[in-house]
């Protein structure tokens, strides 16, 4: 007997005017299973979570949420789904308007209905958790570094606690440090709260340290997927080569003015 | 062949311009009209629409004023007709230069403002994140901009046109010779109430328009800081245009007699 994934995505397809992105994907995530998603720069992977935000409508295909196509759905059940969800965003996409803890509150003071002091509470101890300190929480986002800006984005994220979270390469642009203090808070996520992930990340040491389970984007696809076990030990000759971080494979990088 | 062929593409292009246009529009009406309104946000939009205008409005119905008593004194004069000077004045200003310099001069300020701050926002998926921290943008963004443009408009037209009368008596009374009671009395003699009426629903309509095109290209910009820009420049220039077809539109049709 199989339950129903958390997460179901169906022969998904996407594309930019005559620029197919995905074709045909399918990937099912399980309730309080932390997913990686790997795969080559501009495979589509930033696409694949904003389809299934509903922040890009698919070209076809389904995404089901606890069964549920959510795009098909009423109104009031897409709210019900975006106020369980957190998001970090690649870019970290923090209002620039607001200082850091407002960035932080936005959400429990919005849709959560948290009273405004409460909430400011609630943004220092989440941006303690990224590992920064209270002087920061009233500064914006303009006076902070890149890898701060991503950890504000990430406190954001998580601030409500969400069932579902999605990180778009949490660790690109911190020091090793710093990314393994990120690694940690995500599993933190996982473990603590029971929620279901689905991390990208070109970070090998994240996805060892993140996984559950491993899923390789290529070409459009989902060409591989399994257990971080299986992962290390694969035959698979592209996941081996994208794990290896090697030039020689049978992915080939397009390179502007190369052969 | 080919130039009726670029005509009907432009115009095919205009008419869906105009679909996409109304469309935006809906959507953020449905939205004043469903609660919750964001209070504090128009309350700051008001601010930033409103108090920041006064200067550059008021200084453009001062010069404005200024220059047209100097000018209707030189046509009056060739039929001896200079007593009307203040009363033409005034007509002048609050029934047209008043509303559409002012909301030409709120447009340049403010299109460009809200279309490049909402710009970067969607180019640096700002607008994205709303989404996700379920925020409606419409909500958010959009509606306070409208609601505070169109109320704010028409209290920026009436100090335009008192500047802008004032203006016209300051050259009136210092250079042109007249009695400073005899001009003023000469003012109200000519103006009424419809006068008024027509330079507040002007106002009201300009308003609504600068904030719709500022929030309606700068929502749908794309790719980067060129898209801004461009967005930037296309919600001043749609800005101009409207203000200057509706100002058009309702002087012919609804205060024209
Ligand atoms: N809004 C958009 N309009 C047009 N094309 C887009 C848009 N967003 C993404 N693309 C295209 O889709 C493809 C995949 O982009 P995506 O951002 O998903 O890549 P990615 O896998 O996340 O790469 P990276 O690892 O570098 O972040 C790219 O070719 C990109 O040009
Ligand atoms: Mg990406």
């Amino acid at each position: 007997m199989s339950k129903t994934p958390k997460i179901s995505i169906k022969g998904l397809y996407k594309g930019f005017a005559g620029n197919p992105v995905l074709k045909g994907l399918d990937l099912d995530i399980m309730a309080g299973e932390s997913v990686v998603v790997i795969g080559g720069s501009g495979t589509g992977k930033s696409v694949l979570v904003k389809c299934i935000l509903g922040l890009m409508a698919p070209d076809a295909g389904e995404i089901l949420i606890d069964g549920k196509n959510i795009a098909a759905s009423a109104k009031s059940l897409r709210d019900e789904f975006m106020k369980k969800v957190g998001m970090l965003f690649q870019g970290g996409a923090l209002f620039d308007s607001l200082s850091v803890w407002e960035n932080v509150a936005f959400g429990l003071i919005r849709a959560h209905g948290m009273a405004k002091e409460a909430a400011r509470e609630v943004a220092i101890e989440k941006l303690a958790r990224v590992g920064l300190a209270e002087d920061v929480a009233t500064l914006r986002p303009d006076e902070l570094s890149g890898g701060m800006k991503k950890r504000v984005a990430l406190a954001r994220a998580i601030a409500a606690n969400p069932e579902i979270i999605f990180f778009d390469e949490p660790t690109t642009g911190l020091d090793p440090i710093m990314a393994d203090v990120i690694n940690g808070l995500i599993t933190e996520c996982v473990k603590d709260l029971g929620a279901t992930t689905l991390t990208i990340t070109h970070d090998m040491s994240s996805v060892h340290k993140i996984a559950d389970k491993a899923a390789m984007l290529h070409a459009g696809k989902i060409i591989w997927h399994g257990s971080r076990k299986e992962l290390a030990n694969t035959k698979n000759p592209f996941v081996r080569q994208f794990v290896a971080g090697s030039a020689d494979g049978p992915i080939k990088m397009a390179l502007a003015g190369g052969v | 062949m080919g130039f009726l062929a670029t005509i009907g593409r432009y115009f095919i292009g205009a008419l869906a311009e105009i679909g996409r246009v109304s469309r935006f529009s809906y959507e953020a009406v449905t939205h004043i009209v469903r609660p919750p309104l964001y209070y504090p946000l128009i309350g700051r939009q008001m601010l930033s629409i409103g108090y920041f205008s006064l200067p550059v409005v008021g200084l453009t119905a001062i010069f404005t004023g200024a220059a047209l008593a100097q000018q209707i004194f030189v046509g009056t004069a060739r039929f001896n007709a200079e007593a009307t000077v203040a009363g033409i004045v005034v007509i002048a200003i609050v029934r047209e230069l008043g509303p559409v310099l002012g909301g030409l001069m709120v447009a340049g300020r403010v299109s460009s403002a809200m279309a490049a701050e909402i710009g970067t926002m969607r180019v640096s998926e700002q607008i994205d994140a709303l989404v996700t921290l379920s925020t409606n943008p419409y909500k958010y963004l959009i509606v306070p901009r409208l609601i505070a443009a169109v109320i704010t408009l028409p209290l920026l037209v009436i100090v335009a046109n008192i500047i802008g009368v004032f203006g016209g008596f300051l050259v009136g009374t210092q250079k042109l010779g007249f009695n400073a009671a005899n001009y003023l009395q000469v003012t109200m003699d000519f103006l009424e109430a419809s006068d008024i009426y027509s330079a507040l629903v002007k106002a009201a309509v300009f308003g609504f328009i600068i904030a719709l095109m500022g929030t309606y290209h700068g929502f749908h910009s794309r790719g980067g800081a060129a898209g801004v820009g461009a967005a930037t420049t296309n919600a001043v220039v749609t800005a101009f245009i409207l203000i200057l077809l509706a100002n058009l539109i309702i002087t012919i049709n609804v205060f024209g007699s």
